[in-house]
């Protein structure tokens, strides 16, 4: 008789202590003393990779034959914010790319100016931070070319990213940014790009024009972009961490 | 008998019963217990540091990594995900396996990475020093006679018979062949296949990527070695306590580890 209560006992006490420790790994987990230490390593990671990456080296590329049949389209796929919606239904005739902030000449480009501008056409992988990655080929104007045209003031540190789609849905929902260095923004492989896969950019993949920046985790590849800004600081933009994932928890380099 | 399972045999010219000096220094000679045993300085005070901030750096990052795969819990080979056919997929990834112990992909990367820092210095510090004071080739590099000793090993450890006299002072021919597997495969191994899903050190280390077989076979290959280091977390840590859960303790916080009298064992049919 006394052995079940005995292991009952145990068991209880076994489960507590489980929960206990679970808790306790809650609190830890959930202290800003332990995440602002954890994140101290992301500054380790964005300079050990600057220090030992050059700034022109290629993030691979692949054949024809390797890209992925089912591309996975995540994030937005189909925005509903008004403006984005009017534009998409004149099929992007009026959509105007303004490239602006600390630049001598603000530009402001149709698709067609941009379609006449050098082109870059790249088969790369898409790494998604949830793990997965698919392969497609990319082809746009690399951004050094509207940067060069545009002539960065010495003050630009950084170039923003700013798209029509609120991941909500919500017309007054916050709309997808994000933002990278100057060493990403003049990367070769850094592309704004119109065409996926030998075809227009579809809408669930960003049209008419998303970022590629190959030597980073997917959701550095801004969507559905509507401007570009220069700026010397981002911390007066959205809430000041640099993009929308960043300003949630994720890491503002992505590039692990 | 005991000298021809050491690594090396006492400098000639010494008496048998002196132990072999340990590291460079050999400060640290065998202490007589009272009964015949004999307290022996088995680990110096960097192999014990590293090894304690390892088993930190490696419980957190196997805990953080469930959570990152939960993120998306489909394995797959090759450069790319073919969705509809991942070879392995997870249904649920429980609690308490997970740092933090709830889904949480953004934190659980910053878990990941500060403590793969650690673990990487830490790992480098362990091999430059086994390597620099020899240690790796006089304690855990199998010799001549620790092969011819294989059968004999696999027989004791299948029979969990291990012997506690002045024999347990040298590691074992299979505990010497897995302690080796671990730091010079699967330790870096972790290392290579997580750097090889770095789409930043993809640009220098293609190559890395391409033996690998592609990014996924990467993220499979980073499960996979993550896995054998969970199974030799579990036989490591089942053998410490089956072999003297407080000699072997002791031995790794406070360096001695006591060898027990040699008797005869009319059991033991070596």
């Amino acid at each position: 008789m006394r052995e079940p209560s005995r292991r009952r006992w145990l068991g209880g006490a076994l489960a507590a202590a489980g929960a206990g420790l679970l808790a306790a790994c809650d609190r830890v987990a959930a202290n800003p003393v332990v995440q602002q230490t954890l994140r101290m390593a992301h500054g380790l990671t964005y300079r050990a990779q600057r220090l030992i990456v050059p700034r022109e080296a290629l993030a691979p590329e692949y054949t024809e034959a390797e890209i992925s049949p089912d591309f996975r389209a995540n994030g937005s796929i189909n925005p509903m914010a008004a403006d984005y919606v009017a534009l998409r239904q004149g099929g992007f005739a009026d959509y105007r790319l303004v490239v602006d902030g600390l630049v001598e000449r603000p530009l402001s480009l149709s698709l067609a100016d941009l379609r006449a501008r050098p082109s870059r056409t790249q088969i790369t992988k898409h790494d998604c931070v949830e793990g997965w990655t698919s392969i497609g080929k990319w082809k746009g104007a690399p951004l050094s070319v509207l940067l060069e045209e545009a002539g960065l003031r010495p003050e630009a540190r950084y170039i923003v990213f700013y798209c029509f789609d609120a991941l909500d849905q919500r017309e007054d929902g916050d709309r997808y940014y994000e933002s990278i260095d100057l060493v990403d923004a003049y990367h070769p492989q850094t592309i704004l790009a119109y065409e996926m896969n030998d075809h227009i950019l579809p809408v669930p993949h960003g049209a008419p024009l998303r970022l590629r920046v190959e030597r980073q985790i997917g959701y550095k590849h801004a969507k559905y972009i509507r401007r570009i800004e220069a700026v010397d600081s981002f911390a007066h933009i959205g809430r000041g961490e640099g993009g929308y994932w960043p300003d949630r928890g994720y890491q503002w380099y992505a590039g692990i | 008998m005991t000298a021809s399972l050491l690594p090396e045999g006492p400098p000639e010219g010494l008496p048998q019963d002196v132990a072999p000096p340990d590291g460079p220094c050999g400060r640290h000679a065998d202490r007589p217990l009272p009964g015949g045993r004999t307290a022996t300085y088995r680990h110096p005070p960097l192999v014990r540091i590293t090894h304690w901030i390892n088993v930190a750096a490696v419980v957190v990052l196997i805990m953080s990594g469930l959570n990152i795969l939960a993120a998306h819990p489909h394995l797959y080979w090759g450069l790319d995900s073919r969705f509809d056919a991942p070879w392995l997929s997870f249904d649920h990834i429980p609690r308490w396996a997970m740092i933090p112990p709830a889904r949480n992909l953004a934190e659980a990367r910053d878990w990941h990475f500060f403590f793969a820092w650690l673990f990487v210095l830490n790992g480098l510090i362990y091999l430059a020093w086994i390597l620099w004071t020899g240690r790796l080739r006089r304690r855990i590099w199998p010799t001549r006679a620790d092969l011819a000793r294989l059968g004999p090993s696999i027989v004791e450890h299948a029979r969990l018979r291990f012997p506690k006299d002045e024999a347990a002072r040298a590691y074992n021919v299979l505990q010497k062949l897995a302690y080796l597997a671990m730091i010079l495969i699967v330790l870096p191994m972790m290392l290579v296949t997580g750097l090889s899903m770095s789409p930043g050190f993809n640009a220098i280390g293609g190559i890395l990527l391409e033996l690998m077989g592609g990014r996924q076979s990467a993220r499979t290959l980073h499960f996979i070695s993550a896995a054998l280091i969970v199974g030799f977390i579990v036989v490591h840590v089942g053998l410490v306590i089956w072999t003297g859960l407080f000699n072997n303790l002791r031995a790794m916080i406070t360096g001695w580890f006591i060898l027990e009298p040699s008797r005869p064992d009319p059991e033991d049919l070596r």
